[in-house]
């Protein structure tokens, strides 16, 4: 199964955050405590590649780098190494104008529908202003473009007098979406776009999604901890942990056969309907600190099958069958 | 499971807010009961009236609310109208109550085990501080705390957020109440913690015979966890039965068409089978059927209000054109 050229890749990323010291550590080390600024590696050594068309979920727990990884798609965040490319262009080569292009083809749609609109414009300005500033649609034709879009997400051409105060969550998320579709992206990345929505809403915004692919050839990243949302939507679904890829397969293969087990227990503990009255039987411990990761697999503290091995050394993400990558030791032994 | 009088029969509950914009009518005729040992899941879309329903059964609910009506039995005595005073010697004591957010349990600035000891002695004077320590570790190693000794010495800013989580579950647990009340406690948790919460819950409540109300709006965690359901809709129980007939074998339009929404129930990639329109607001809420405007089988009599049947033993039903109860309904018509 050899992949199509991605339209989207990214090259061995990694993206750390220095949190400075807080005032209270400030005053500590005026006293001696010697305390240091420290490092979060948000996303460590990571690659990927999205087909056109393509639907890649990306599943991981609280802190484990998600957002990161798609602002970094999306071209919010700039890496700190590693190349992200276009259609199998380096971006950073390209010449401004260019990028500023490549910049509009990928568009981000966040979690909170309320608090990512600016509550003192009318939706009109929210969705119309960017595709007139980008020359996409003639000033004159806002309106219009506005009105046309709004319907495009199930909306009212004529809420677009209207403030985002105006609307309820679900169709808050929709604006968002309006939004982003308004300089006519290829590529969307949506980040939690339906956690804060009641199930039914959700469900209005999941078809809503796979209506906009089928119409618009569009591509996306699709972020969420809810695995039964991404088991829906995706083609392939990447397991993240810790900043790190633990492993990356077609959806129908990694819910029958997961393979790492970081995977494993994750399914596990997923609450299904038809799972009925039954044990829970946990992973055991917390989930570590992305200050001071463990050492060797970022996973060996809960994990039931950890090594001396796994303490030690990071295990390496490879190819396990066609399409199909994992990072675990376990695999070597087979 | 003795065929005992239930822990807490609820009967006909009405919890009203008296606003400057009207009355908010956000618990409307609730009736459940639950039973030492069971598990009732309270189940609904955000503005239902669950956290209200919750309130008002151990008297936490502030004006402009008030409990306007109804019947809150709690092993055979009345709480409604019940002095503040026998209320509060209640909670945290016979009745525990688990919220979302742990901090509405755990006070910031004291270390654990000065809140866990206080917890032990206000319900038993007699109580010493060794004997009151000794039963906090216990109960933070029955949460799955890793060496609750020295946990015991911490503040909860020092714990995250499932370990807190798990703190006030602890706390909440630390007296063997009769009645736990849980709200939405796992719901800003990530998937591995929940499942040890609700393993930790699970386990408690089977060893010590709690009867436990868990509110949540995911249908899933109820699939998983409880005995009974009630499906909250506007304010009222539209729905409720055992969690098989319910989840199998739903009769409410609503609940048929929550079922529909979630993404596992349907095959992959395809159209998710959604309710149209949204929640309606319970301010001023015209009368009849508040699903009407959202349900296909609506018609000239959902004008009225549907009133509480039971169709069948152990179910009840608040809608005049029910889906057939026969298997493989469970999608919208
Ligand atoms: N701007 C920033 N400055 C410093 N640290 C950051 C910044 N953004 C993210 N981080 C840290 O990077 C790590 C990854 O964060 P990120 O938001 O990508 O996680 P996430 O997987 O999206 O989590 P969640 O599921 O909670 O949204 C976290 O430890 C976070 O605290
Ligand atoms: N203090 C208050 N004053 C006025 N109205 C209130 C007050 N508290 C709650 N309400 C209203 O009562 C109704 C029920 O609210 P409740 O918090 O019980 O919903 P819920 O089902 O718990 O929702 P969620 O899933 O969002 O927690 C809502 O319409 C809410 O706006
Ligand atoms: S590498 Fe070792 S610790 Fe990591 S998942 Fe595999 S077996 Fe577990
Ligand atoms: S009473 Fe009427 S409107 Fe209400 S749920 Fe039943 S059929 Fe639908
Ligand atoms: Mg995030
Ligand atoms: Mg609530």
């Amino acid at each position: 199964m050899t992949q199509p050229s991605p339209i989207l890749e990214l090259r061995d990323v990694t993206k750390r955050f220095v949190r400075p010291l807080d005032l209270a550590a400030k005053i500590a080390n005026l006293f001696g405590a010697g305390l240091k600024s420290e490092t979060v590696h948000a996303v460590d050594h990571v690659s990927l590649g999205v087909s056109d068309g393509e639907v890649v979920g990306l599943v991981g727990e609280s802190g484990c780098g998600k957002s990161t990884l798609g602002r970094i798609v999306a071209g919010i965040h700039r890496p700190t190494t590693g190349e992200r490319l276009w259609r199998g262009t380096a971006i950073d080569a390209l010449p401004p104008s260019e990028q500023r292009a490549v910049e509009l083809k990928v568009q981000m749609i966040f979690q909170d529908p309320m608090s990512s609109l600016n509550p003192r414009l009318r939706v009109s300005d929210i969705v119309g202003e960017a595709p007139v500033v980008h020359g996409v649609v003639p000033a004159a034709e806002r309106d219009a473009y506005v009105g046309e879009l709004l319907q495009r997400v199930g909306l009212d051409a004529a809420f677009r007098r209207r403030y985002p105060h105006q609307f309820s969550g679900g169709q808050r998320a929709r604006i968002g979406i309006a939004r982003a579709l308004a300089v006519k992206p290829e590529f969307l990345v949506c980040d939690e776009a339906v956690a804060a929505l009641d199930v039914s809403i959700q469900a209005q915004v999941l078809n809503l999604f796979m209506d906009l692919r089928r119409d618009l050839g569009l591509t996306y990243l699709f972020i969420s901890h809810d695995l039964g949302v991404v088991e829906h939507l995706s083609d392939r679904v990447i397991i993240m942990y810790l900043g790190r890829f633990v492993e990356i397969a077609p959806t129908e293969e990694l819910f029958r056969a997961p393979n790492h087990p970081y995977t494993k227990a994750l399914l596990a503990e997923v609450p299904r309907l038809d799972a009925r009255k039954r044990d829970f039987a946990p992973v055991k411990g917390e989930i570590p600190s992305p200050l001071n990761p463990p050492p060797g697999c970022h996973f060996h503290p809960r994990c039931p099958r950890a090594t001396a091995r796994c303490r030690a050394e990071v295990p390496a993400l490879k190819e396990i069958a066609p399409g199909r990558w994992a990072a675990c030791h376990l695999n070597d032994a087979r | 499971m003795t065929p005992n009088r239930p822990t807490l029969v609820v009967e006909g509950l009405r919890t009203h807010f008296f606003t400057k914009a009207g009355v908010l009518k956000a618990v409307d005729d609730v009736s459940f009961a639950v039973s030492r040992g069971r598990v009732l899941g309270l189940v609904g879309e955000s503005g239902s009236g669950k956290t209200v329903t919750g309130f008002s059964l151990i008297g936490l609910v502030d004006p402009p609310g008030r409990v306007v009506g109804g019947s809150v039995l709690f092993k055979g005595e009345e709480l409604v109208g019940a002095p503040e005073q026998r209320l509060r010697a209640l909670r945290g004591n016979r009745v525990a109550m688990i919220f979302q957010d742990p901090m509405m349990t755990l006070n910031p600035v004291l270390r654990i085990d000065t809140q866990m000891i206080e917890a032990v002695q206000a319900h038993d004077p007699k109580v010493d501080r060794e004997t009151a320590r000794a039963r906090a570790r216990d109960a933070l190693g029955r949460v799955g705390i890793p060496s609750p000794d020295e946990r015991l010495k911490a503040y909860p800013h020092q714990f995250s957020g499932g370990m807190r989580q798990r703190v006030a579950i602890a706390i909440a647990l630390l007296n063997h109440p009769d009645l736990v009340i849980a709200d939405e406690p796992t719901t800003a948790l990530d998937v591995t913690i929940q499942g040890q919460i609700l393993y930790e819950v699970q386990k408690l409540c089977r060893d010590t015979g709690a009867a436990l109300i868990w509110i949540t709006h995911d249908l899933s965690v109820i699939a998983g966890l409880a005995d009974e359901v009630c499906v909250m809709y506007a304010g009222r129980v539209v729905e409720s039965g055992s969690v098989g007939d319910v989840l199998d074998r739903p009769l409410h339009p609503y609940t048929v068409g929550l079922i529909g929404s979630v993404p596992s129930r349907n095959r992959r990639g395809q159209k998710l089978a959604q309710i149209p329109g949204m929640t309606p607001s319970l301010l001023n809420l015209a009368p009849g059927c508040p699903f009407r405007a959202r349900c296909a089988r609506a018609d000239q009599a959902c004008a009225e209000p549907p009133p509480e049947t039971r169709p069948v033993p152990g179910r009840t039903l608040r809608c005049f054109h029910p889906q057939s109860a026969h298997p493989g309904t469970g999608r919208a018509a």
